[in-house]
């Protein structure tokens, strides 16, 4: 995977296992535009996936949400936004729910015409240098789980347990509250808690 | 790297019109308002300061990232750096958690109870963690430098593990800065009091960052030389 700029060309990372979707984008974006280049493709985000994402810099990312399990499905915007700055595209199916849709930048269907597909490219593109911080501040719900949690004490492994996600995943969502609150300690976050009445007092008698 | 503006021969009182955030280093070298016309080599004769240990501090509070040379640390002296670390802690102690401790109380005075609790309690966090990091420098590396100096035999121990263990403390700071800033309860708090503690929070915090700069780029490479050079003997 190289990190070089061809010319102006936007370059595109692609996060599938499927080979098949895979090759498809990469030939419609041959056949239709001049302005996208593949410049790489990963079946899922292992560890070292996550940590070459990490360090490669990408203008957009189309990514299939099969590659999480059910629990992280509906985080996968913002973990995949804490390894890279980039556009995040998803690709649809038929079990993505509206909240799921919604943390994108942007989704299209496998079925779509590849002009539809090319014009979407382009208007994300295009959107986020009208507005460099296109992600939100909001808390999501899941985050404010979490947050309570940290509140009150748990350890990331306790909270990976009760909501059987992995201990990667807790931490993902530690780092976007502390970036989104912009409060980092675990006592700074309990009286966040406390202020915006996600936790009562009750809980520390 | 920055030319010497600041310099032995300039007048005091010019110098801190460059930067007026020096008027709350002076009581820490002990140098009282009132010194006319006079400039800094002669103030700091007067008050038995080392100037470039004066002027090297000054520069610290005065230009970001500012990295002092090798031949600006030879001039300074190490003991004249500890003593102003250690006034500065007194000062941090004594004076900042105790008033900022009260601003937040006059800030939270309309808020709920729980409120009121829960703030009191994470500052409480704070000044302990405060207490226990400046604690830790006065105990074990002051009294390492020291002895170093004196030529006395020391205990197993090194600048390079203080390095290591330097924790930081401007976490805590930071969120309450944020909290401030941002959650407490809308409406609530008296809006000029709160603009204080804010700007109180953030001058604090400036002081804090500036004064483990000088523990981080001038206390410990100074006394990591010391180190080296009495290996050499």
């Amino acid at each position: 995977m190289k990190n070089m700029k061809r010319e102006n060309k936007k370059s595109l990372l692609l996060i599938t296992p499927s080979r098949i979707i895979a090759k498809g984008i990469e030939s419609l974006v041959s056949d239709y535009s001049g302005e996208f280049y593949i410049s790489g493709i990963l079946s899922d985000l292992s560890r070292a996936n996550a940590s070459m994402l990490k360090n490669t810099g990408t203008d957009i990312i189309i990514i299939d949400p099969v590659i999480f399990d059910f629990h992280d499905r509906e985080n996968g915007r913002s973990i995949v936004g804490e390894l890279s700055e980039a556009t995040v595209i998803a690709l649809e199916n038929s079990s993505m729910g509206e909240e799921c849709r919604k943390q994108y930048d942007d989704t299209f269907n496998i079925y779509d015409h590849p002009s539809a597909i090319i014009r979407k490219l382009r208007n994300v593109t295009r959107s986020v240098h009208e507005s460099p911080a296109a992600d939100s501040h909001e808390l999501s719900a899941r985050e404010k789980e979490i947050l309570v949690c940290v509140a009150k004490g748990m350890l990331n492994k306790e909270i990976a347990n009760l909501y059987k996600i992995s201990v990667y995943t807790v931490i993902s969502h530690r780092k976007n509250i502390s970036r989104k609150t912009g409060i980092k300690t675990v006592a700074g976050l309990t009286v966040y808690a406390m202020l915006n009445n996600l936790v009562d007092s009750n809980t520390f008698e | 790297m920055i030319k010497d503006v600041l310099s032995p021969s300039m007048k005091l009182a010019d110098l801190i019109d460059i930067n007026y955030r020096l008027i709350g280093i002076l009581p820490r070298f002990g140098i009282p308002l009132g010194f006319g016309d006079s400039t800094v080599e002669s103030i700091c004769g007067i008050h038995n300061i080392n100037a470039h240990t004066f002027l090297l501090i000054c520069n610290i509070y005065t230009y970001d990232n500012y990295v002092p040379t090798r031949e600006h640390m030879e001039k300074a002296d190490m003991r004249g750096i500890m003593r102003y670390l250690h006034n500065s802690h007194s000062y941090y102690l004594d004076y900042e958690m105790v008033t900022l401790g009260e601003s937040i109380d006059k800030v939270t005075a309309s808020c709920d109870d729980r409120q009121k609790d829960i703030i009191k309690r994470f500052f409480a966090e704070y000044k302990e963690e405060v207490i226990s990091h400046f604690e830790y420098e006065e105990q074990t590396l002051f009294p390492y430098i020291e002895s170093m100096l004196s030529g006395k035999r020391r205990k197993n121990y090194s600048i390079g593990r203080f390095e290591k263990n330097h924790s930081n403390i401007d976490e805590k700071l930071n969120d309450l800065k944020n909290i401030v800033m941002k959650y407490l309860p809308a409406g609530k708090c008296d809006a000029i009091l709160c603009s204080y503690l804010l700007i109180h929070i953030y001058s604090l915090e400036q002081d804090l960052d500036r004064h483990t700069s000088i523990e981080n780029n001038v206390l410990v490479p100074m006394a990591a030389l010391y180190e080296e050079h009495e290996k050499g003997k």
